[in-house]
């Protein structure tokens, strides 16, 4: 009798085009991200059964890589909406992210290559990060608890070659980010960060809609308001702005994350002027001040540290912290705009 | 026989608990990074890593979020954690886990903070160096000893030489222990701000710009910081140029400034020796910028100042950085004091007199120089807006408690 199930089991496993649900909930981590089998094929990121793509609308800028992000609820279970805050996914759930860079960001048909796919599981203790390091011919990615340095380069859009030392960060600089009130907690997969259409295989939706279809969320909030995508040219320079800084930096800045001894918020819904920077003296700042005075110093964005520690590229002044070792030039450029365009003393 | 059975469960049980935590031994090497940050995340509570003497070169900072564990040097001067090379890392080592000690090692020339510590339950650090080696230069990381939001905080025995703000640097934190040690060459020696409950002592601060600095600043998460006892140290000689970047508070601190006080309440000074300070020994003051935070108290109140020695001040004001020796020399026509109150109080009390017991008191033995300026005069031109006698000061001392710090 015993045997008999014993098989049944084993057949049951391998018979289906499942992820692995024990892997997910166990006290340990897998080696391999194979084992998981969130991939039907994992070289091809072929997403299994119940596993979703999705995207936000304005993401975490990590040195140019382009990121693909997945979605996996277990079967009968549903992730319940919260304002402002990331879905609260049922235990068993899996958030999956990987890393990679065009080989020739003109012509992504000339194929890719993969840095590193980050995991977070929701475990029934709670949220657990741990990122697997994508091997050289690229079969199978394997768990880096302490990280590894990755020397890359790849052509940009305007044809230069450019060269990063990618850093997959270790579980400790998992949290520094994905830290609120001292636990791990997705940053993302808010609802409003994913209130967009989305190209799936077969057809475009809402993000939402096809998430309520998929029977992986229970409700779709009636009222949301949505950051905007940063890039899009089209939309108002302050929300631009904003959403940026909301999902580069409001993780760690806000009263429950790393920074917040800081006094610094630059979360969206933050709406004290001094608290966002304006005016705001630096604290513990030490030279990441530059020698100026403010966080932001409305129409001067030369003489605002915000602009400053974002464009620096020096690990003891750049902001964020980890993550990045280039500057992002296109969104400076955009917070330069934002803070030169700011009324004196008027709020925003 | 049932008393032998039980003794032999005891003995079992602590031999179990003596086996599960472990000693992790590492030498330097190339690949000491790996080694050393796989070990930090990797050990379990009660487990110790010892780091072998030599110089380790780091690229990348550390991180430390294991609870209730030890990270052992073979001495300050013998293990080496090495930043020169850093090109990734906020700070050389990072904790953020409770019930930490860090014993025995030095972290040199890191490109941010050498050693920050945030949100721990827990932490000490003893006989423990941080220092950038190319002498003060405004481009040497802000803080050498960094522990912010944490509480039952413990420095003890440690050397902090060359940080561009801070040497020794406690920040909204909660019972503090800062005794024995050495900052030299920093901008601030020592360093106690928007903290509650902190005993200074037995601390040598000098050749900074300024030797020991109590501070409160408004617009922060923990703000309001009080009962801080400084004594028995010695903040003497310091002379080094500001060299803050600027926009940082300790960037208006003036060059040779032995204790500062700003906007705290309930705070201790004694048997400290001050000297050798070119601006001003001992100087109590209030937060002088705006701020739109009503939350915040700007002014010091209930300060006590007694038995203190006082060597040689004022002899060479830093008259080019922050207003503090602009106005102390202005107001005393270049006869500068050891101790100076600037006077400044919410405006109903600097008409009608504080309460008597927010009063500052000051019992010393020397008859030290004193300076207090009545700003409502300064500010409307009155002749004589300073007030010179000491004896007016003097009222009965109650000493603030002792702090004892748990679960170290």
């Amino acid at each position: 009798m015993n045997r008999l199930f014993f098989i049944a089991s084993l057949l049951f496993i391998n018979n289906s085009n499942a992820v692995v649900d024990d892997i997910i909930l166990a006290d340990s981590f897998p080696e391999k991200l194979s084992e998981y089998e969130f991939f039907l094929d994992t070289k091809a990121q072929i997403p299994n059964d119940k596993v979703i793509p999705y995207e936000l609308i304005s993401s975490l800028f990590s040195d140019y890589s382009l990121k693909q992000r997945w979605v996996y609820v277990p079967s009968g279970l549903k992730a319940q909406y919260v304002r402002d805050e990331v879905f609260n996914f049922p235990v068993g759930s899996a958030l999956i992210k990987t890393f990679y860079y065009p080989v020739d960001e003109r012509d992504l048909s000339l194929g890719k290559k993969l840095l590193e796919t980050r995991v977070l599981l929701r475990k029934s203790s709670g949220w657990q990060a741990v990122s697997y390091a994508w091997n050289s011919d690229q079969s199978d990615a394997f768990k880096k608890v302490a990280g590894k340095t990755i020397p890359v380069d790849w052509i940009d859009s305007e044809g230069q070659l450019r060269a990063v030392r990618y850093r997959v960060p270790n579980v400790n600089q998992c949290k520094e980010c994905h830290a609120a009130n001292d636990k791990i907690t997705p940053i993302g997969p808010k609802a409003r960060n994913i209130n967009k259409e989305l190209n799936y295989s077969h057809g475009q939706y809402n993000q939402l809609a096809y998430w309520m279809d998929s029977e992986i969320i229970s409700e779709i909030p009636r009222r949301l308001e949505s950051p905007v995508d940063w890039s899009d040219y089209s939309q108002n320079i302050n929300a631009r702005a904003r959403s940026y800084l909301d999902i580069n930096c409001g993780h760690c800045h806000s009263s429950s994350g790393n920074a917040n001894s800081t006094g610094l918020f630059l979360h969206l819904r933050e709406a004290r002027n001094v608290n966002l920077g304006i005016y705001k003296k630096p604290v513990a700042t030490g030279r990441g001040s530059g020698g100026l005075k403010y966080s932001i110093v409305p129409g001067k964005p030369d003489q605002s540290i915000l602009l400053h520690r974002m464009e620096s590229m020096d690990p003891g002044v750049m902001m964020p912290e980890s993550g990045r070792s280039l500057s992002h030039d296109e969104a400076a450029e955009m917070i330069r705009d934002w803070i030169a365009q700011m009324a004196n003393g008027k709020s925003f | 026989m049932k008393l032998l059975l039980r003794l032999k469960l005891i003995g079992l049980f602590l031999f179990v608990s003596n086996v599960s935590a472990k000693e992790i031994i590492i030498e330097p090497g190339p690949n000491a990074y790996d080694e050393v940050q796989e070990a930090m995340i990797l050990m379990d509570e009660g487990d110790t890593l010892i780091l072998k003497s030599g110089n380790y070169w780091f690229e990348d900072g550390l991180s430390l979020d294991v609870a209730n564990v030890t990270i052992q040097g073979d001495g300050m001067d013998e293990t080496i954690l090495n930043f020169e090379r850093q090109v990734s890392g906020a700070q050389g080592l990072l904790v953020t886990s409770d019930s930490v000690t860090l014993k025995d090692f030095s972290i040199l020339n890191a490109k941010g903070d050498a050693l920050k510590v945030i949100g721990a339950d827990g932490i000490s650090m003893i006989r423990l160096k941080t220092e950038w080696t190319g002498g003060p230069k405004s481009t040497n990381g802000a803080y050498g000893f960094y522990p912010v939001e944490s509480e039952n905080v413990l420095i003890d025995d440690c050397v902090a030489i060359g940080a561009s703000d801070a040497g020794i640097y406690v920040g909204q934190s909660k019972n503090i222990i800062v005794r024995n040690s050495i900052a030299q060459y920093n901008v601030a020696g020592i360093e106690i701000e928007n903290s509650y409950y902190a005993d200074v002592y037995n601390n040598l601060a000098s050749h900074n710009t300024a030797g020991i600095l109590v501070f409160d600043l408004p617009d922060l998460p923990q703000q309001g910081g009080h009962h801080i006892r400084v004594f028995n140290n010695k903040s003497i000689d310091n002379d080094t140029d500001n060299f803050a970047p600027e926009g940082n508070i300790v960037g208006e601190v003036p060059r040779g400034s032995g204790i500062i006080v700003m906007a705290n309440s309930d705070v201790e000074i004694f048997e400290n020796t001050i000297g050798g300070n070119g601006t001003v020994n001992l100087a109590i003051v209030s937060y002088g910028s705006e701020t739109e935070d009503s939350n915040y108290y700007p002014h010091p109140k209930r300060i006590q100042v007694h038995n203190n020695e006082y060597g040689r001040s004022g002899f060479e004001p830093d008259l080019s950085t922050g207003d503090l020796a602009k106005v102390l020399h202005e107001v005393s026509d270049g006869e500068m004091a050891d101790i100076f109150w600037d006077g400044v109080l919410p405006l109903s009390q600097m008409v009608f007199g504080q309460p008597d017991d927010e009063k500052l008191k000051i019992d010393e033995q020397n008859q030290p120089n004193f300076l207090a300026m009545s700003p409502l005069k300064y500010l409307i031109g009155l002749s004589n807006p300073i007030k010179k006698d000491i004896r007016q000061y003097k009222g009965e001392i109650i000493p603030l408690p002792a702090v004892s710090l748990e679960s170290l």
